[in-house]
């Protein structure tokens, strides 16, 4: 196997580490670990009102999409690992947050998504918003719930770029890795 | 007609709709997974109030967060209320923002220009 997990999440640990998660994406997984950062925040982590926002509205986006997309694992690969796995890690950064998600994705997906990401990182924040009002007002909400938007709101919320990756796990899976930055 | 009326959690908002008032509000956070769930009753009762509908109907909504699974579902509210807006009753919906919240500032100008009913944009200081 090209790409070790495990150690992938190690090299990512730190002192700056707000929390991290790894397994199961359920909802009420999604309902601790808001409530985890929620109190984090509201103590003395941090101060600035604004940014303490931003990071609550992107998180509970990034978790949603991470609810919405998870695949289940590939088989006979990370034995270890319970289906619907995902991963979030935030940590803080220079000016604010990295907010790492990850989850594994079909081959045939990539493309996709990719598409999806370069074009909103290749749009301005007018751009961003024009994108949001048109999939709000023209798309339909899928079965689960969700709308297409979370990525472009993610985008519009930060004014950062997206910084991903896919690491090779085999044939038929690719881990996918998203960074947000919050600040 | 009768009211509706939800109790607020951690992650839907508290509703209360009264068809004798002509008042409608929406209150707290909007971030379930699956918001289709939580609105499709409110969207039913505009159905039926859109028949009897008030004069004036007020509209007040004021959320702290809400995700984009919910930003589809408050837009069926408002292209109700915009429906009853057309059927020549008045309607003004009140967008409550908290002080420096541009992102829900912003958000409520979307829906304005989007939707064709009056907003009033409320900064709570």
């Amino acid at each position: 196997m090209s790409f070790d997990i495990k150690e992938y999440y190690e090299e990512l640990g730190g002192s700056n580490q707000l929390i991290s998660y790894q397994g199961n994406i359920t909802s009420e997984v999604i309902n601790t670990i808001l409530e985890q950062v929620e109190i984090k925040l509201n103590s003395v982590t941090e101060k600035d009102a604004k940014l303490r926002k931003k990071l609550y509205n992107v998180l509970v986006e990034a978790l949603q999409n991470l609810y919405h997309h998870v695949e289940d694992l590939p088989d006979g690969v990370y034995e270890n690992l319970r289906n619907k796995f995902g991963s979030l890690i935030i940590n803080r950064s220079e000016n604010g947050f990295k907010i790492s998600s990850g989850n594994f994705i079909s081959s045939n997906r990539i493309k996709m998504l990719k598409d999806k990401l370069d074009k909103i990182n290749s749009l301005t924040q007018d751009e961003l918003k024009d994108m949001y009002k048109f999939i709000l007002n023209h798309q339909k909400l899928t079965a689960k719930g969700g709308g297409g938007l979370g990525l472009v709101d993610i985008a519009r919320k930060t004014g950062n770029k997206f910084d991903y990756s896919f690491h090779n796990v085999n044939n038929e899976f690719y881990f996918f890795n998203l960074n947000i930055i919050v600040s | 007609m009768e009211s509706l009326s939800i109790e607020g959690t951690t992650k839907t908002p508290t509703v209360r709709f009264d068809g004798d008032l002509g008042v409608i509000e929406i209150k707290g956070r909007s971030i379930p997974e699956n918001s289709i769930e939580f609105y499709k009753p409110l969207v039913d009762w505009l159905d039926k109030y859109s028949k009897v509908a008030k004069p004036l109907t007020k509209v007040n909504v004021q959320l702290e967060y809400f995700n984009t699974s919910s930003s589809k579902c408050i837009l069926d509210v408002f292209k109700k209320l915009e429906g009853i807006h057309k059927s020549n009753n008045e309607v003004i919906i009140n967008w409550f923002y908290e002080e420096d919240d541009e992102d829900m500032l912003e958000a409520g100008e979307d829906y304005e220009s989007i939707i064709r009913v009056p907003f009033k944009m409320i900064e709570i200081v």
